[in-house]
Protein backbone atom coordinates (compact mmCIF):
# COMPACT_ATOMS: atom_id res chain seq x y z
CA UNK A 1 0.00 0.00 0.00
CA UNK A 2 1.31 3.41 -0.91
CA UNK A 3 2.03 5.66 1.99
CA UNK A 4 -0.34 8.23 0.52
CA UNK A 5 -3.29 5.88 1.05
CA UNK A 6 -2.56 5.02 4.70
CA UNK A 7 -5.18 6.15 7.22
CA UNK A 8 -3.99 9.09 9.29
CA UNK A 9 -3.57 7.23 12.61
CA UNK A 10 -1.35 4.63 10.89
CA UNK A 11 0.63 7.33 9.15
CA UNK A 12 1.09 9.11 12.46
CA UNK A 13 2.22 5.95 14.23
CA UNK A 14 4.81 5.35 11.54
CA UNK A 15 6.07 8.91 11.79
CA UNK A 16 6.44 8.61 15.56
CA UNK A 17 8.39 5.39 15.05
CA UNK A 18 10.83 7.27 12.82
CA UNK A 19 9.50 6.84 9.28
CA UNK A 20 10.56 10.05 7.55
CA UNK A 21 8.33 9.60 4.54
CA UNK A 22 5.33 9.36 6.84
CA UNK A 23 6.43 12.46 8.70
CA UNK A 24 7.01 14.32 5.42
CA UNK A 25 3.47 13.45 4.39
CA UNK A 26 1.94 14.55 7.70
CA UNK A 27 3.64 17.93 7.38
CA UNK A 28 2.15 18.36 3.90
CA UNK A 29 -1.34 17.86 5.33
CA UNK A 30 -0.65 20.41 8.05
CA UNK A 31 0.81 22.86 5.58
CA UNK A 32 -2.18 22.53 3.27
CA UNK A 33 -4.60 22.95 6.17
CA UNK A 34 -6.67 20.18 4.56
CA UNK A 35 -9.23 17.89 6.18
CA UNK A 36 -6.48 15.75 7.76
CA UNK A 37 -4.80 18.64 9.55
CA UNK A 38 -7.09 18.75 12.57
CA UNK A 39 -7.01 14.97 13.27
CA UNK A 40 -3.20 15.05 13.02
CA UNK A 41 -3.00 17.98 15.43
CA UNK A 42 -5.26 16.06 17.81
CA UNK A 43 -2.85 13.12 17.79
CA UNK A 44 0.27 15.29 18.07
CA UNK A 45 -0.78 17.81 20.68
CA UNK A 46 -0.59 15.51 23.74
CA UNK A 47 2.89 14.33 22.70
CA UNK A 48 4.28 17.79 21.94
CA UNK A 49 5.13 20.80 24.04
CA UNK A 50 8.24 19.51 25.76
CA UNK A 51 10.82 20.22 23.07
CA UNK A 52 12.78 23.42 22.84
CA UNK A 53 11.70 25.62 19.92
CA UNK A 54 14.37 28.02 18.69
CA UNK A 55 13.63 30.76 16.15
CA UNK A 56 16.55 32.05 14.07
CA UNK A 57 15.92 35.20 12.11
CA UNK A 58 17.82 38.04 10.50
CA UNK A 59 18.23 39.99 7.28
CA UNK A 60 18.75 38.18 3.95
CA UNK A 61 22.41 37.28 3.56
CA UNK A 62 23.21 37.50 7.27
CA UNK A 63 24.20 33.84 7.26
CA UNK A 64 21.17 32.32 8.97
CA UNK A 65 21.15 29.14 6.93
CA UNK A 66 24.87 28.53 7.23
CA UNK A 67 24.70 29.26 10.95
CA UNK A 68 21.71 26.96 11.34
CA UNK A 69 23.74 24.33 9.49
CA UNK A 70 26.60 24.75 11.96
CA UNK A 71 24.21 24.48 14.86
CA UNK A 72 22.61 21.36 13.43
CA UNK A 73 26.04 19.80 12.98
CA UNK A 74 26.88 20.54 16.59
CA UNK A 75 23.55 19.18 17.84
CA UNK A 76 24.21 15.99 15.91
CA UNK A 77 27.57 15.66 17.63
CA UNK A 78 25.84 16.19 20.97
CA UNK A 79 23.55 13.30 20.11
CA UNK A 80 20.43 15.43 19.85
CA UNK A 81 17.77 14.71 17.25
CA UNK A 82 17.17 18.13 15.77
CA UNK A 83 14.69 19.31 13.17
CA UNK A 84 14.86 22.44 11.05
CA UNK A 85 11.91 24.27 9.57
CA UNK A 86 13.30 26.66 6.96
CA UNK A 87 10.80 29.28 5.82
CA UNK A 88 11.35 31.23 2.59
CA UNK A 89 9.07 33.73 0.85
CA UNK A 90 6.65 32.80 -1.91
CA UNK A 91 6.36 35.03 -4.94
CA UNK A 92 3.36 37.29 -4.39
CA UNK A 93 2.74 37.24 -8.14
CA UNK A 94 2.78 33.55 -8.99
CA UNK A 95 2.68 31.82 -5.61
CA UNK A 96 5.82 29.89 -6.55
CA UNK A 97 8.98 29.79 -4.44
CA UNK A 98 12.62 28.79 -4.54
CA UNK A 99 13.50 27.11 -1.27
CA UNK A 100 17.27 27.04 -1.07
CA UNK A 101 18.15 26.50 2.57
CA UNK A 102 18.72 22.74 2.56
CA UNK A 103 21.83 23.25 0.46
CA UNK A 104 23.65 24.82 3.35
CA UNK A 105 22.57 22.28 5.93
CA UNK A 106 22.26 18.85 4.42
CA UNK A 107 25.94 18.09 4.04
CA UNK A 108 26.82 18.97 7.61
CA UNK A 109 23.71 17.62 9.30
CA UNK A 110 23.74 14.26 11.04
CA UNK A 111 21.56 11.64 9.32
CA UNK A 112 19.14 11.95 12.23
CA UNK A 113 18.33 15.55 11.35
CA UNK A 114 15.00 16.29 9.69
CA UNK A 115 14.93 19.37 7.46
CA UNK A 116 11.73 20.77 6.01
CA UNK A 117 11.46 23.78 3.71
CA UNK A 118 8.31 25.83 3.73
CA UNK A 119 7.12 28.70 1.57
CA UNK A 120 5.15 31.54 3.05
CA UNK A 121 2.46 30.85 0.38
CA UNK A 122 -1.25 31.33 0.57
CA UNK A 123 -1.87 29.33 3.70
CA UNK A 124 -5.29 30.39 4.76
CA UNK A 125 -4.48 32.30 7.88
CA UNK A 126 -0.86 32.67 6.94
CA UNK A 127 2.15 31.12 8.57
CA UNK A 128 0.65 31.86 11.94
CA UNK A 129 -1.31 28.62 11.55
CA UNK A 130 1.11 26.47 9.58
CA UNK A 131 4.29 27.01 11.60
CA UNK A 132 2.97 25.99 15.05
CA UNK A 133 1.22 23.05 13.40
CA UNK A 134 4.43 21.78 11.80
CA UNK A 135 6.46 22.37 14.96
CA UNK A 136 3.90 20.41 16.98
CA UNK A 137 4.18 17.36 14.73
CA UNK A 138 8.00 17.49 14.62
CA UNK A 139 8.08 17.71 18.38
CA UNK A 140 5.57 14.87 18.78
CA UNK A 141 7.83 12.71 16.60
CA UNK A 142 10.70 13.19 19.01
CA UNK A 143 12.58 16.05 17.40
CA UNK A 144 14.11 18.28 20.03
CA UNK A 145 15.18 21.00 19.53
CA UNK A 146 13.18 22.30 16.59
CA UNK A 147 14.90 25.22 14.84
CA UNK A 148 12.77 27.61 12.79
CA UNK A 149 14.72 29.71 10.33
CA UNK A 150 13.09 32.73 8.67
CA UNK A 151 14.10 35.74 6.71
CA UNK A 152 13.78 38.89 8.79
CA UNK A 153 11.34 40.97 6.84
CA UNK A 154 7.85 41.91 7.89
CA UNK A 155 5.23 39.95 9.72
CA UNK A 156 6.68 36.51 9.19
CA UNK A 157 9.35 36.61 11.84
CA UNK A 158 7.01 38.21 14.33
CA UNK A 159 4.81 35.15 13.90
CA UNK A 160 7.88 32.97 14.32
CA UNK A 161 9.00 34.78 17.44
CA UNK A 162 5.55 34.01 18.79
CA UNK A 163 6.13 30.32 18.11
CA UNK A 164 9.64 30.03 19.57
CA UNK A 165 10.81 29.59 23.17
CA UNK A 166 14.05 31.35 22.29
CA UNK A 167 14.35 33.83 19.43
CA UNK A 168 17.83 34.43 18.03
CA UNK A 169 18.36 37.52 15.90
CA UNK A 170 21.37 37.36 13.56
CA UNK A 171 23.13 40.64 12.85
CA UNK A 172 26.17 41.29 10.67
CA UNK A 173 28.75 44.03 10.20
CA UNK A 174 27.53 46.74 7.85
CA UNK A 175 23.90 46.59 8.91
CA UNK A 176 23.80 50.23 10.01
CA UNK A 177 24.71 52.34 12.98
CA UNK A 178 23.36 52.52 16.50
CA UNK A 179 20.25 54.39 15.40
CA UNK A 180 19.19 51.41 13.29
CA UNK A 181 19.68 49.12 16.25
CA UNK A 182 17.51 51.36 18.36
CA UNK A 183 14.57 51.37 15.97
CA UNK A 184 11.54 49.36 16.90
CA UNK A 185 10.96 45.98 15.38
CA UNK A 186 12.80 42.75 15.13
CA UNK A 187 15.44 43.67 17.67
CA UNK A 188 12.84 43.93 20.41
CA UNK A 189 11.89 40.31 19.87
CA UNK A 190 15.39 38.96 20.44
CA UNK A 191 16.18 36.70 23.37
CA UNK A 192 19.71 36.37 22.07
CA UNK A 193 21.80 38.28 19.54
CA UNK A 194 24.33 36.66 17.28
CA UNK A 195 26.82 38.86 15.45
CA UNK A 196 27.74 36.66 12.50
CA UNK A 197 30.69 37.20 10.13
CA UNK A 198 32.61 38.20 13.26
CA UNK A 199 35.86 37.82 11.32
CA UNK A 200 34.91 40.86 9.24
CA UNK A 201 35.75 44.48 10.02
CA UNK A 202 33.04 46.25 11.94
CA UNK A 203 31.82 43.23 13.91
CA UNK A 204 32.82 44.78 17.20
CA UNK A 205 30.99 47.99 16.28
CA UNK A 206 27.81 45.99 15.80
CA UNK A 207 28.34 44.37 19.15
CA UNK A 208 28.84 47.75 20.79
CA UNK A 209 25.72 49.21 19.14
CA UNK A 210 23.61 46.28 20.28
CA UNK A 211 25.04 46.57 23.76
CA UNK A 212 24.16 50.28 23.88
CA UNK A 213 20.64 49.54 22.70
CA UNK A 214 20.27 46.96 25.45
CA UNK A 215 21.52 49.54 27.97
CA UNK A 216 18.71 51.83 26.81
CA UNK A 217 16.18 49.05 27.15
CA UNK A 218 17.36 48.67 30.71
CA UNK A 219 17.25 52.41 31.36
CA UNK A 220 13.67 52.68 30.10
CA UNK A 221 12.59 49.58 31.98
CA UNK A 222 11.66 47.79 28.79
CA UNK A 223 13.63 44.70 29.69
CA UNK A 224 11.44 44.15 32.71
CA UNK A 225 9.06 42.45 30.31
CA UNK A 226 11.39 39.47 30.24
CA UNK A 227 13.63 40.16 33.19
CA UNK A 228 16.58 39.01 31.13
CA UNK A 229 19.18 40.90 29.21
CA UNK A 230 19.80 39.20 25.84
CA UNK A 231 23.34 37.90 25.44
CA UNK A 232 25.42 38.84 22.41
CA UNK A 233 27.43 36.03 20.82
CA UNK A 234 30.05 36.46 18.09
CA UNK A 235 30.12 33.78 15.37
CA UNK A 236 31.62 32.98 12.01
CA UNK A 237 29.23 30.60 10.32
CA UNK A 238 31.71 29.77 7.55
CA UNK A 239 34.25 28.31 9.97
CA UNK A 240 31.78 27.25 12.63
CA UNK A 241 33.48 29.46 15.17
CA UNK A 242 31.14 30.52 17.95
CA UNK A 243 28.49 27.87 17.22
CA UNK A 244 29.08 26.01 20.52
CA UNK A 245 28.91 29.30 22.43
CA UNK A 246 25.69 30.14 20.62
CA UNK A 247 24.12 26.83 21.61
CA UNK A 248 25.25 27.27 25.21
CA UNK A 249 23.65 30.72 25.28
CA UNK A 250 20.41 29.28 23.87
CA UNK A 251 20.48 26.63 26.62
CA UNK A 252 21.14 29.28 29.27
CA UNK A 253 18.15 31.26 28.02
CA UNK A 254 15.96 28.20 28.18
CA UNK A 255 17.16 27.37 31.68
CA UNK A 256 16.49 30.95 32.80
CA UNK A 257 12.95 31.12 31.44
CA UNK A 258 12.24 27.66 32.80
CA UNK A 259 13.39 28.76 36.25
CA UNK A 260 11.42 32.01 36.30
CA UNK A 261 8.24 30.43 34.99
CA UNK A 262 8.24 32.35 31.73
CA UNK A 263 8.55 29.29 29.56
CA UNK A 264 5.31 27.90 30.86
CA UNK A 265 3.65 31.28 30.47
CA UNK A 266 4.96 31.75 26.93
CA UNK A 267 3.70 28.33 25.90
CA UNK A 268 0.29 28.96 27.40
CA UNK A 269 0.07 32.35 25.68
CA UNK A 270 1.15 30.77 22.44
CA UNK A 271 -1.59 28.16 22.55
CA UNK A 272 -4.16 30.85 23.23
CA UNK A 273 -2.80 32.90 20.32
CA UNK A 274 -3.13 29.87 18.07
CA UNK A 275 -6.75 29.37 19.08
CA UNK A 276 -7.30 33.07 18.49
CA UNK A 277 -5.67 32.96 15.05
CA UNK A 278 -7.85 30.03 14.06
CA UNK A 279 -10.96 31.87 15.19
CA UNK A 280 -9.89 34.90 13.19
CA UNK A 281 -9.50 32.78 10.07
CA UNK A 282 -12.94 31.27 10.61
CA UNK A 283 -14.41 34.71 11.22
CA UNK A 284 -12.79 36.06 8.09
CA UNK A 285 -14.30 33.26 6.04
CA UNK A 286 -17.72 34.00 7.50
CA UNK A 287 -17.33 37.69 6.67
CA UNK A 288 -16.39 36.90 3.08
CA UNK A 289 -19.43 34.65 2.85
CA UNK A 290 -21.71 37.40 4.10
CA UNK A 291 -20.21 39.96 1.76
CA UNK A 292 -20.72 37.80 -1.29
CA UNK A 293 -24.28 36.90 -0.27
CA UNK A 294 -26.94 37.96 -2.76
CA UNK A 295 -29.00 39.56 0.00
CA UNK A 296 -26.32 42.17 0.67
CA UNK A 297 -25.67 43.17 -2.93
CA UNK A 298 -28.22 45.96 -2.72
CA UNK A 299 -26.74 47.35 0.51
CA UNK A 300 -23.22 47.34 -0.96
CA UNK A 301 -24.54 49.07 -4.09
CA UNK A 302 -25.96 51.82 -1.90
CA UNK A 303 -22.54 52.24 -0.24
CA UNK A 304 -20.99 52.60 -3.69
CA UNK A 305 -23.70 55.14 -4.61
CA UNK A 306 -22.83 57.08 -1.44
CA UNK A 307 -26.29 56.88 0.08
CA UNK A 308 -25.14 54.58 2.94
CA UNK A 309 -21.85 54.98 4.82
CA UNK A 310 -19.54 51.93 5.09
CA UNK A 311 -19.78 52.01 8.88
CA UNK A 312 -23.60 51.80 8.77
CA UNK A 313 -23.49 48.96 6.25
CA UNK A 314 -21.01 46.98 8.32
CA UNK A 315 -23.04 47.30 11.53
CA UNK A 316 -26.07 46.11 9.62
CA UNK A 317 -24.23 43.06 8.26
CA UNK A 318 -22.55 42.44 11.62
CA UNK A 319 -25.89 41.50 13.12
CA UNK A 320 -25.69 38.29 11.14
CA UNK A 321 -22.18 37.48 12.39
CA UNK A 322 -22.92 34.40 14.41
CA UNK B 1 -7.29 17.81 -7.32
CA UNK B 2 -6.48 21.00 -5.46
CA UNK B 3 -4.46 24.06 -6.35
CA UNK B 4 -1.76 23.22 -3.84
CA UNK B 5 1.61 24.04 -5.41
CA UNK B 6 3.65 21.21 -6.92
CA UNK B 7 6.90 20.70 -4.98
CA UNK B 8 9.95 19.84 -7.08
CA UNK B 9 13.45 18.90 -5.89
CA UNK B 10 16.06 20.24 -8.34
CA UNK B 11 19.61 18.89 -8.29
CA UNK B 12 22.75 18.23 -10.24
CA UNK B 13 24.40 14.90 -9.46
CA UNK B 14 28.10 14.27 -9.10
CA UNK B 15 30.79 16.53 -10.49
CA UNK B 16 28.83 18.33 -13.19
CA UNK B 17 29.48 22.00 -12.47
CA UNK B 18 27.34 23.69 -15.13
CA UNK B 19 24.61 25.29 -13.09
CA UNK B 20 23.29 28.07 -15.30
CA UNK B 21 20.59 25.79 -16.70
CA UNK B 22 19.30 24.57 -13.35
CA UNK B 23 19.05 28.13 -12.10
CA UNK B 24 16.99 29.12 -15.12
CA UNK B 25 14.74 26.08 -14.62
CA UNK B 26 14.30 26.96 -10.94
CA UNK B 27 13.03 30.38 -11.97
CA UNK B 28 10.77 28.92 -14.67
CA UNK B 29 9.14 26.55 -12.19
CA UNK B 30 8.81 29.24 -9.53
CA UNK B 31 7.16 31.53 -12.07
CA UNK B 32 4.83 28.67 -12.97
CA UNK B 33 3.66 28.70 -9.35
CA UNK B 34 5.65 25.69 -8.12
CA UNK B 35 7.77 25.35 -5.00
CA UNK B 36 11.33 24.47 -5.90
CA UNK B 37 13.50 22.78 -3.31
CA UNK B 38 16.82 23.80 -4.73
CA UNK B 39 19.73 21.46 -3.95
CA UNK B 40 22.02 22.70 -6.68
CA UNK B 41 25.49 21.34 -7.39
CA UNK B 42 27.35 18.16 -6.42
CA UNK B 43 24.51 16.21 -4.90
CA UNK B 44 24.44 12.49 -4.13
CA UNK B 45 21.54 10.07 -4.66
CA UNK B 46 21.17 9.93 -0.88
CA UNK B 47 20.80 13.71 -0.63
CA UNK B 48 18.06 13.69 -3.24
CA UNK B 49 16.27 10.75 -1.59
CA UNK B 50 16.46 12.51 1.79
CA UNK B 51 15.08 15.70 0.34
CA UNK B 52 12.19 13.94 -1.41
CA UNK B 53 11.27 12.13 1.82
CA UNK B 54 11.50 15.08 4.15
CA UNK B 55 10.01 17.64 1.78
CA UNK B 56 7.30 15.27 0.53
CA UNK B 57 8.22 16.36 -2.99
CA UNK B 58 6.07 15.55 -6.02
CA UNK B 59 8.90 15.34 -8.56
CA UNK B 60 12.67 15.33 -9.03
CA UNK B 61 14.33 17.43 -11.72
CA UNK B 62 17.91 16.59 -12.72
CA UNK B 63 20.05 18.93 -14.75
CA UNK B 64 22.78 17.11 -16.68
CA UNK B 65 25.47 18.61 -18.86
CA UNK B 66 28.48 16.31 -18.73
CA UNK B 67 27.29 13.24 -20.62
CA UNK B 68 26.79 11.24 -17.45
CA UNK B 69 23.01 11.07 -17.90
CA UNK B 70 22.90 7.47 -19.17
CA UNK B 71 24.64 6.31 -15.99
CA UNK B 72 23.33 8.69 -13.31
CA UNK B 73 19.69 9.27 -14.27
CA UNK B 74 18.65 5.58 -14.21
CA UNK B 75 20.49 5.16 -10.89
CA UNK B 76 18.52 8.07 -9.46
CA UNK B 77 15.30 6.39 -10.60
CA UNK B 78 16.45 3.16 -8.91
CA UNK B 79 17.48 4.92 -5.69
CA UNK B 80 14.06 6.54 -5.37
CA UNK B 81 12.29 3.25 -6.08
CA UNK B 82 14.50 1.48 -3.53
CA UNK B 83 13.40 4.03 -0.93
CA UNK B 84 9.79 3.32 -1.96
CA UNK B 85 9.33 6.84 -3.25
CA UNK B 86 6.96 7.02 -6.18
CA UNK B 87 7.96 10.33 -7.75
CA UNK B 88 8.77 11.03 -11.42
CA UNK B 89 12.32 11.95 -12.46
CA UNK B 90 12.57 14.59 -15.17
CA UNK B 91 15.91 15.18 -16.88
CA UNK B 92 16.93 18.42 -18.55
CA UNK B 93 20.16 19.36 -20.31
CA UNK B 94 22.30 18.17 -23.17
CA UNK B 95 20.78 14.81 -24.04
CA UNK B 96 21.51 13.44 -27.55
CA UNK B 97 18.42 12.23 -29.44
CA UNK B 98 19.56 8.63 -29.43
CA UNK B 99 19.71 8.63 -25.60
CA UNK B 100 16.11 9.74 -25.13
CA UNK B 101 14.51 6.34 -25.62
CA UNK B 102 17.03 4.44 -23.44
CA UNK B 103 16.40 6.92 -20.61
CA UNK B 104 12.63 6.59 -21.01
CA UNK B 105 13.02 2.80 -20.93
CA UNK B 106 14.87 3.12 -17.62
CA UNK B 107 11.97 5.03 -16.09
CA UNK B 108 12.85 8.69 -16.68
CA UNK B 109 9.46 10.41 -16.96
CA UNK B 110 10.37 13.29 -19.26
CA UNK B 111 13.42 14.69 -21.03
CA UNK B 112 13.86 18.36 -21.88
CA UNK B 113 16.52 19.63 -24.26
CA UNK B 114 18.09 23.08 -24.61
CA UNK B 115 15.31 24.28 -26.95
CA UNK B 116 12.48 23.65 -24.49
CA UNK B 117 10.38 26.73 -23.76
CA UNK B 118 9.36 27.79 -20.26
CA UNK B 119 5.84 26.56 -20.99
CA UNK B 120 7.14 23.18 -22.13
CA UNK B 121 9.25 22.79 -18.98
CA UNK B 122 6.34 23.57 -16.65
CA UNK B 123 3.93 21.43 -18.67
CA UNK B 124 6.31 18.45 -18.59
CA UNK B 125 6.54 18.63 -14.79
CA UNK B 126 2.78 19.03 -14.38
CA UNK B 127 1.98 16.12 -16.63
CA UNK B 128 4.61 13.84 -15.06
CA UNK B 129 3.20 14.61 -11.60
CA UNK B 130 -0.40 14.15 -12.74
CA UNK B 131 0.42 10.74 -14.23
CA UNK B 132 1.89 9.49 -10.94
CA UNK B 133 -0.93 10.86 -8.84
CA UNK B 134 -3.56 9.31 -11.14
Amino acid sequence: MSIRDLPIPDLFERAVEGDRRALGRLLTHIERENEHAAPIAELAHPLAGTGHVVGITGAPGSGKSTLTGQLVKLLGELGLRAAVLAVDPSSPLTGGAILGDRVRMEDVASPETFIRSMATRGHQGGLALAVPGVVRVLNACGYNPVLIETVGVGQVEVDVAGTADTTVVVATPGMGDGVQANKAGLLELADLFVVNKADRPGANDVRRDLDLMLDLSHATGQDQRTGLRPEIIMTSALTGEGAPEMWEAIERHRAAITANGQLEQRRRDRDVVEVRNRLLVAAERRVDELLSAESHADLLDRVAARSVAPATASSEIAQQLH
Amino acid sequence: MSDDPIRVVLAKLGFDGHDRGIKVVARILRDAGMEVIYLGLRQSYANVVNAVEQEDADAVGLSMHNASHLTLAPKMVEALAAADLDVPVIVGGIIPDEDVQPLADKGVAAILGPGASAEEVAAAVRSAVAQRAG
